[in-house]
């Protein structure tokens, strides 16, 4: 499980979130954490329930190609691998408070072990700051592909890219592209 | 469609590409009826802005008919529009305060990494500038796909020819902000360095915000007399020295507000490999930071600085100390089109602002190249280049 993280654990010498050390894993476990934080000019609720609707995920999460609500708290993730194949894992949602935060989980027999947590914090005039904190223990062989290419390079890019279409969407009503013709929107997808 | 694709530096071609279609429901399709070439452009003509790929259509300055608009657009078939060279959603919060260049969400979430990791933040999307700023398709073409077309363009009214508000997209506003950002007094003293558009355009405006006297700087004589034409007074830096002359001609105490409208020029900002390694890339100091190294110290003591010249990565010998010292303040950034595009409209319908004056050459479309060439070798006859796709048609 994520840390929250706005917690500061004891020890901690400054009011920076823990994921930003510069020594040491946030998880404490051998995960790799990323977080990241945007600032969205929409009401919290608005955004909690866009994204309580996991369905809706796919559409601003790049490597994500379907979510399929299984009932209330459980969900199919169907994720982009490499080869124009797919991997599969069933989410479970372990804490949710409404406006304000949803944590998931994937379940035990997930090949790629990971749990997510995202907060809305009313942010005033600026709308809502949305942060949201990924967490997995990347396996070797080809699932590893999977997660290096779901989380590229560096995850934290991945995270902070899928955050901004999602600020992007709720913001505009759109998606940002540069593409000039269909065909090379298709391309970039 | 026909387009002025850039291949390489001073390698542009009109190439044949597909049309621009609807792919976003607040999109439209604009038919390009004027386009112009902008000393923005020479800086991708001579391949010192990074980011850029063979095939990019260039142009920032253009304007046209709707001819196809998304289903979330406000606009409709027929009306005339200038379109904002800076690209913003209108929702974010920047937009709301009304700083449209800094816009949250008009840059691919892909394209945002470049700017995030060389700056600190993404900043806006732009028409035809490199895929720091988006990768968008420019204007210098037949149509263009224009994306936030319910918040961005102006429609102009009917019997006002391009010629006269053409320049609404990009260095009238640029001019006009420059001399808002040098906070301008009356009584003041103004001096400004580059005679370029956006050099005589903040001379214009600087008058008419109350500036008792202008001094403008260029080594173009042709350039120099434009100026003088507004009523400024000139220092042609190749013959007078000018931090002498500024002092002579000031009483020694130094221009009240001082604006830089020269920029990096002909000179390049970074190195290659910019994407990949920017942290580690070594960036070139522009030697042409002696226009703003220049007016910072001939500024006055707690005078103000405006700098609407463009400037990309790192410099060398920055006068931080003069800086501090004479308790100066910098004012600067991408114009905030949109914010200024009523009200200079007014004011060109008003007969206050001519824009005119500035444009020395119009060719068809078809003859962008030679349009590129002329203005990157006469700078001092070729003032502003403008382009119309539709003038080939005409002549044959
Ligand atoms: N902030 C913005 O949003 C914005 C918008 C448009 C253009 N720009 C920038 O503004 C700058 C000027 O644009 P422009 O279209 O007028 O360009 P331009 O190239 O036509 O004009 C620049 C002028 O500066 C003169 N010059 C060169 N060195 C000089 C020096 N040492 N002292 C005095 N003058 C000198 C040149 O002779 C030239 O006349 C460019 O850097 C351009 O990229 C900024
Ligand atoms: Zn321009
Ligand atoms: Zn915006």
């Amino acid at each position: 499980m994520v840390n929250d993280m706005g917690t500061r654990e004891a020890l901690a010498s400054d009011d920076a979130p823990l994921v930003t050390a510069k020594h040491g894993t946030a998880a404490g476990q051998s995960d790799t954490v990323v977080a990241s934080a945007v600032t969205i000019n929409r009401p919290a609720a608005e955004l909690y329930a866009f994204w309580r609707d996991f369905a809706n995920l796919a559409t601003f999460m790049e490597n994500v190609e379907r979510v399929d609500a299984l009932d209330d708290t459980r969900s199919r993730w169907v994720v982009k691998a490499p080869a124009g194949k797919t991997v599969e894992w069933v989410s479970r949602v372990t804490e949710e408070a409404a406006d304000r935060l949803i944590a998931w989980e994937a379940e035990a027999d997930a090949e790629v072990p990971n749990s997510g947590r995202v907060e809305f914090r009313d942010a005033g005039a600026r709308g809502t700051v949305v942060t949201a904190t990924i967490a997995y223990d990347p396996p070797a062989g080809f699932i590893g592909k999977v997660v290096a290419k779901m989380f590229q390079r560096e995850p934290a890019i991945q995270a902070r890219r899928d955050l901004r279409r999602f600020k992007q969407l709720m913001e505009t009503g759109e998606i940002a592209t540069s593409a000039r013709t269909l065909k090379q929107l298709e391309e970039q997808d | 469609m026909r387009a002025l694709a850039w291949h390489g530096k001073h390698d542009v071609r009109v190439d044949t590409v597909d049309d621009p279609e609807i792919l976003n429901p607040r999109d439209a399709i604009i038919k390009v009826t004027s386009t112009a070439i902008c000393g923005s452009d020479l800086h991708l003509y001579d391949g010192y802005i990074p980011t850029m790929m063979a095939g990019d259509i260039l142009g920032h300055e253009f304007m046209g008919e709707v001819v196809e608009t998304g289903p979330k657009s406000t606009l409709k078939k027929g009306q005339r529009v200038v379109v904002p060279f800076t690209m913003a959603c209108g929702s974010c919060y920047h937009c709301g305060k009304h700083q449209y260049s800094a816009c949250d969400n008009a840059l691919p979430a892909d394209n945002q990494d470049i700017a995030q990791e060389l700056y600190g933040q993404p900043m806006s999307g732009l028409f035809g500038y490199s895929h720091m700023t988006g990768g968008y398709a420019g204007g210098q073409a037949e149509y263009v796909r224009v994306p936030f077309s319910d918040v961005g363009p102006i429609v102009i009214p009917d019997g006002i020819e391009d010629e006269k508000v053409l320049f609404l997209s990009d260095i009238l506003p640029t001019g006009w902000m420059a001399a808002e950002n040098a906070g301008i007094e009356p009584g003041d003293i103004v001096a400004v360095w580059g005679c370029g558009p956006v050099g005589l355009f903040a001379v214009q405006s600087a008058f008419l915000m109350g500036a008792d006297r202008v001094i403008a700087i260029d080594h173009f004589p042709h350039r120099l007399e434009l100026a003088k034409r507004f009523g400024a007074e000139t220092i042609n830096f190749e013959e007078s020295a000018t931090y002498e002359a500024l002092m002579l001609m000031t009483g020694g105490i130094g221009p009240d507000a001082v604006i830089d409208a020269v920029g990096l020029e002909a000179h390049g900002f970074f190195v290659d490999n910019v994407i990949d390694q920017i942290k580690a890339s070594t960036f070139l100091g522009t030697d042409r930071i002696h226009s703003i190294r220049q007016a910072i110290l001939a500024c006055r003591k707690g005078g103000r600085v405006s700098m609407p010249a463009v400037y990309g990565g790192f410099v060398d010998k920055f006068p931080l100390g003069a800086f501090m010292e004479k308790g100066l303040t910098l004012r600067t950034g991408q114009t905030h089109v949109q914010h200024y595009m009523p009200g200079l409209l007014n004011a060109i319908v008003e007969g206050k602002i001519d824009t005119t004056f500035l444009i020395s050459h119009t060719l068809p479309l078809e003859e962008a190249p030679k349009g590129y060439q002329m203005f990157h070798d006469n700078q001092n006859e070729v003032t502003k280049v403008v382009l119309k796709p539709g003038l080939a048609l005409a002549a044959e």
